[in-house]
Formats: structure tokens, C-alpha cells, sequence
């Protein structure tokens, strides 16, 4: 099979901005693993959940899905600071298999309690920009695709900024790099557990923020989005930034070239096969320093 | 394993074949049958995950491995049913064997050992949904033909016995894990890998050989669900929703104990049945309970049902006894 390069190219760029909401949501998995160094299984039902909210704000006040970026931010924050500090924290009484099972435990009450509330529809928005697009050259981008494009990149620099360069962020990273340390010096490790799982939770209402005018939402969604996040958190290296990144960037290329050369139904095994060998071979990933 | 180690056993089971004889109520035997199908299951799930510690979130590649062989082998190949049950159950043995020896060689365990069973899964699953010898998103349904050697009955309670008759088998099987050299180094693994190696157990060996029969398990439970409901998709077959039943039903019971995913499979859905009862057909809604309930299971009972059946016996025989501070 022949594709011209022009189709190629826009298969590549489209891979590239699918692949910067991948990250997004990789994000706030990778930041959880990185300080709390836990594998967070419910990141997709609570992505899911931010979709739905996003339509719901819709819907009912008739709020723009990039509007809503400003009021769902800080709620998910806080809702996911109340999650770990409230529920996955006592629960979990500090070993590992038990934080896997309890996320595991709220994903499935997440998950299902919204198809109770909302029933197993699809559903989507409709916006005036939803099907805008913006000519490059030869090739035709959608415009809220390329705004998701921008403002993931966007976040990612932000969140990098924040842990780079403030209190709080180095407040993390000590939590981070040594716990017990760190709570030597006076740092209160539970509630930066807590801070932390909040910004997992904001990266993923921006990311249904940026998802919505483009995509639909029912109660399993999540769990696509989550099987990525996964492999681009292995592939980037667990709890690195820029490989989150990156690996978002590369994954959503290759599930576009796959879906291109193999079809919609097989598109998505060229992530998985990746994630598989990558977990074999290096499971610290492309940028992971330690094992 | 001595005799008396298989008591307790013979007598659940003895009493539970009397069942049919009280209940002919066709959805009743309909739901008794799916959930000795999923305690199997989870019988499978606790050998790897209750006695060697190995948390898999991908039992469904072991289950649809199962039911898919039973279904195409006979469909396609004509090969007698019974036959391809076993074929099945070795089938999910094979796949068990290579992910453990894939992921076990690479050192894989805790988080990683879940998320690389997770893709195993998936990638069946799609594999399985795209194929078109297993029938593609369209599925495989085996053909009615109600005659014994085709195992396929005219009363449900020929199929419950036999599901009792496996998950006996299997709790049997489970006893001697326990009671045997094999099971106890399977413990070692799980409670410290490190040291179970220093003192010279083969943990590769061990974690193999409980995956080995943890796969073979599931893969009979997956047989039996084609063969009971006469029709295999991927997203039935390799689905989440069955790798989460593997989870919940030992951890719910206890992890680790002989019986634990059988009370487990039927405090679950007889709980689920008196939810969807109560709730009516909003769908989901017990499936919620579930996920409430393995959150406060391993927040307050770690050790299941059984835990707190043993944790009451005691403070009933210590009652009137002056209690330690």
C-alpha cells in the first residue's frame, strides 16, 4: 500500500496533537507515580468524570468547554486533593498492592456511578468551532485541535515551572526524592501526597476541557484514554515530566500512522505492543533514571 | 494434605449439590451457575494473586483464551466439546506460562506486573475483535445441539454440577497449595522475595508454576462460560469487567484462603442481585457497590470475610477474659 506524503504528513500532525492530550493526561499520572509513587487506576474514570462535568456545565449554564477550564481547574484540584487525603491515603494504610487495589476499587465506583447517573449514551458538544479548520500550507488542521495542540503544551510548561521554581514545588520534589526526610525538615507529607493528586486531577480537567469540542463522552471512555496514559507513562520514563511529553507527542503518532496503515480496529495495537515491550525490556523508560 | 484437610471441603460441596434439588427456578439456577463460573475464576486469580502476591489485572487474557478455545475448536474444527474444555484449560495453562515466564524473566512485579497483564489482555482483545477465524467484533456462537457428549443439557442443573464439580476440584487443589512445599514457597515469594531467594527457593520456578495453574483455572472457568451460554465476543471473552471479577471476589472473601473466592463470588453477586433488586434497572449501580465495597475491604477488613468471621470467633472466646491494652 502507497499513501501520498501529503496524507502521511497529515496523519503525522494529527498524531502530534492527539498526542499532546495524551500527555496532558499522562501528566498528572506520571506526577502522581513520580512523588507518590503509586499507579494511579482511577485516573481514567476521573477523566471521565471531568468530561462529563464539562458537558454538564454546558449544558446547563451554556458554558464554553475553554471557559470552563477556569471554575473545573481548582474544583478537580480539589477534589482530587479530598480523594488521596480522605479515601486512597487511610485506606491504603501505606502499602503499595493496597493503593493499586483501592484506585482500582474507585474507578469501578467512579465508572459506574456515572453510568447510573448518566446511562451508557454518548454524548457531545455542540460548538460554532467544532469543525473550523486552519490551513498550513498543504495541509488542513482542525482549530480546536490545534488549540488542544497549544494549550497542552502549555500546561506541561506550567507544571514544570511550578515544580521547578516554587516552594511548593520544591516541597514536592523533596517528598518525592525522600520521604522521610522531608518530613524531618517539616514538610507535611500527607498533605503534599494531597497537593499532588489535586494537580494530577487539574491536568485532567484541562484535558477534558480541551477534549469536548472535539470528542464525546460515556462512562468507559476513560479506560482508552487510560490504557494510553499508561504506555506513554512507562515509555517517557515514570515520574518524568518532559518524557511525558514526548511520549505523548510519539504515541499519538504511531496510533495515527497504525489506524492509517492497519485500520481503526487494529490501530490501537501498535501502543500496546509498545507498552508490552517497553515493560520488558526497560520498564524505567526513556527517561526514567531509576529502576 | 491428609483427609481431614479435604473435610470441610467435601461437606460445602455435598451440601451445595442438594440446592438444585430445593431451587428449579430457572433464573435462579441461571444466576447460581454464573457465579460458581466466577468464583472459578477467581480461584484461578487467588493462587497467583492471594498465595503468591502477584496482583494480575489481566486475568480475562487467561478467561478468553479459554472460552474462545472451547468455542472454536468445536465450531470450527469440530472437535468434541469435551475435548476442547480440556484443550482449553491446558491453552490457558500455555498463555499463563508465557506471560509469566515473558514478564517474570524481565523482573516485573507490584504495579508493573499489573499494568503488563493489564496490556496482555488488551492486546487479545483486539487481536481476538479483528481476527476473522474467532469471528471478528461479531462473535462466535456455538451451535445448539442439547445432547450430554455435546455438553450441552436439557436441565441447568446438569450444569451446575458440573461447576461445583470444578470449583470443588479447585478447592481441593487449593488445600494441597496450601499444605504443600510448592505453596509455602509461593508464601515466601509473597511476603519477602528477597529473602525466599537467599534461602534457595526458585522464585522464578515457583511464580511460574502458580501462574502456570492460576491460567488453567481461569481458562476452565472461561470454557464453561461458552459452553453455558453458547456465544464468545471479545469484549465478553477478554473484556475488563471479568479480570475485575477475578479481583474482587478474593479480596472480598480473603485473599490468600481456600475459600475466599467462593464466599466472595457469592457474597458479591448476592449482594448484586439484591442491589439491581432494590435500585431497579438503572444500570451500573451494583457494579458501584462493588467498587465501595473493595475500597472499604482493603481499607478495614484486609483479610476478607473469612478475616472477619475469624476475627468474631475469637473475641467471642476471649469474651470475659481481661483484654490486652
Amino acid at each position: 500500500m502507497m499513501y501520498s506524503p501529503a496524507i502521511i504528513a497529515e496523519a503525522v500532525v494529527n498524531g502530534l496533537m492527539t498526542g499532546a492530550i495524551y500527555a496532558l493526561i499522562a501528566l498528572g499520572l506520571t506526577l502522581v507515580y513520580g512523588v507518590l509513587h503509586i499507579i494511579n487506576f482511577a485516573h481514567g474514570a476521573l477523566l471521565t468524570a471531568a468530561m462529563f462535568a464539562v458537558w454538564a456545565v454546558h449544558v446547563a449554564f451554556g458554558l464554553d468547554p475553554y471557559l470552563a477550564i477556569l471554575p473545573l481547574t481548582p474544583l478537580f484540584f480539589g477534589l482530587g486533593y479530598a480523594v488521596q487525603r480522605f479515601v486512597i491515603g487511610p485506606a491504603s494504610h501505606g502499602s503499595d498492592s493496597n493503593i493499586l487495589l483501592v484506585t482500582l476499587g474507585l474507578s469501578i465506583a467512579i465508572e459506574n456511578a456515572l453510568l447510573a447517573g448518566f446511562r451508557s449514551d454518548t454524548r457531545s458538544l455542540n460548538t460554532d468551532y467544532g469543525f473550523q479548520v486552519v490551513e498550513l500550507g498543504p495541509l488542513l488542521l482542525s482549530k480546536p485541535r490545534l488549540i488542544g495542540f497549544g494549550a497542552a503544551v502549555l500546561v506541561t510548561v506550567l507544571l514544570w515551572l511550578l515544580l521547578s521554581r516554587t516552594d511548593t514545588g520544591k516541597a514536592i520534589r523533596a517528598v518525592a526524592k525522600e520521604k522521610l526526610g522531608a518530613s524531618l525538615v517539616g514538610i507535611d507529607v500527607a498533605h503534599v501526597y494531597a497537593v499532588t493528586f489535586g494537580l494530577g486531577c487539574a491536568c485532567l480537567a484541562v484535558a477534558a476541557c480541551l477534549l469536548m469540542p472535539t470528542f464525546y463522552v460515556n462512562p468507559r471512555i476513560g479506560q482508552a484514554f487510560v490504557l494510553v496514559a499508561f504506555t506513554i507513562v512507562v515509555l517517557g520514563g515514570m515520574g518524568s515530566i518532559p518524557g511525558a511529553l514526548l511520549g505523548g507527542l510519539f504515541i499519538g503518532v504511531v496510533e495515527s500512522l497504525c489506524g492509517l496503515f492497519l485500520g481503526d480496529s487494529l490501530g490501537q495495537i501498535g501502543i500496546f505492543l509498545i507498552f508490552i515491550l517497553v515493560l520488558l525490556v526497560r520498564p524505567t523508560g526513556m527517561f526514567g533514571a531509576k529502576a | 494434605m491428609t483427609f481431614r484437610d479435604i473435610v470441610p471441603i467435601i461437606a460445602v460441596i455435598a451440601l451445595l449439590a442438594f440446592v438444585p434439588v430445593f431451587v428449579t427456578a430457572n433464573t435462579v439456577l441461571n444466576f447460581l451457575v454464573f457465579t460458581l463460573i466466577i468464583a472459578l475464576t477467581a480461584q484461578g486469580w487467588n493462587i497467583l494473586g492471594g498465595f503468591g502476591g502477584q496482583f494480575s489485572f489481566g486475568h480475562a487474557a487467561f478467561f478468553g483464551t479459554g472460552a474462545y478455545a472451547a468455542a472454536l475448536l468445536q465450531v470450527r474444527l469440530g472437535i468434541n466439546p469435551w475435548i476442547a474444555f480440556a484443550i482449553g484449560a491446558m491453552a490457558g495453562a500455555a498463555v499463563g506460562w508465557m506471560i509469566g515466564y515473558l514478564s517474570f524473566r524481565s523482573g516485573l512485579r507490584g504495579s508493573y506486573f499489573a499494568l503488563v497483564t493489564l496490556a496482555f489482555a488488551e492486546v487479545l482483545r483486539i487481536l481476538a475483535n479483528a481476527a476473522t477465524f474467532t469471528g471478528g467484533a461479531a462473535g462466535v456462537l456455538i451451535k445448539l445441539h442439547v445432547r450430554p457428549e455435546n455438553f450441552q443439557f436439557e436441565s441447568r442443573s446438569a450444569f451446575f454440577w458440573i461447576a461445583l464439580a470444578l470449583v470443588g476440584a479447585v478447592l481441593v487443589l487449593t488445600r494441597w497449595i496450601e499444605r504443600s512445599r510448592f505453596g509455602a514457597q509461593l508464601v515466601a515469594v509473597r511476603e519477602n522475595e528477597a529473602a525466599a531467594k537467599a534461602l534457595g527457593v526458585d522464585t522464578l520456578r515457583v511464580k511460574l508454576g502458580a501462574i502456570t495453574l492460576s491460567g488453567a483455572v481461569t481458562a476452565a472457568a472461561g470454557c464453561l462460560y461458552a459452553q453455558y451460554f453458547l456465544y464468545v465476543d471479545a469484549n465478553i471473552a477478554y473484556g475488563t469487567w471479568i479480570s475485575v471479577e477475578a479481583i474482587l471476589a478474593p479480596i472480598i472473601g480473603g485473599l490468600g484462603t481456600v475459600f475466599g473466592p467462593l464466599v466472595g463470588a457469592v457474597a458479591l453477586h448476592g449482594l448484586g442481585e439484591v442491589t439491581k433488586l432494590a435500585a431497579g434497572s438503572v444500570p451500573g449501580i451494583d457494579l458501584m457497590v462493588f467498587g465501595v465495597l473493595l475500597v472499604v475491604a482493603v481499607g478495614f477488613a484486609p483479610d476478607g470475610i473469612l478475616g472477619l468471621l475469624r476475627r468474631l470467633r475469637r473475641s467471642a472466646q476471649l469474651s470475659g477474659a481481661p483484654r490486652h491494652a
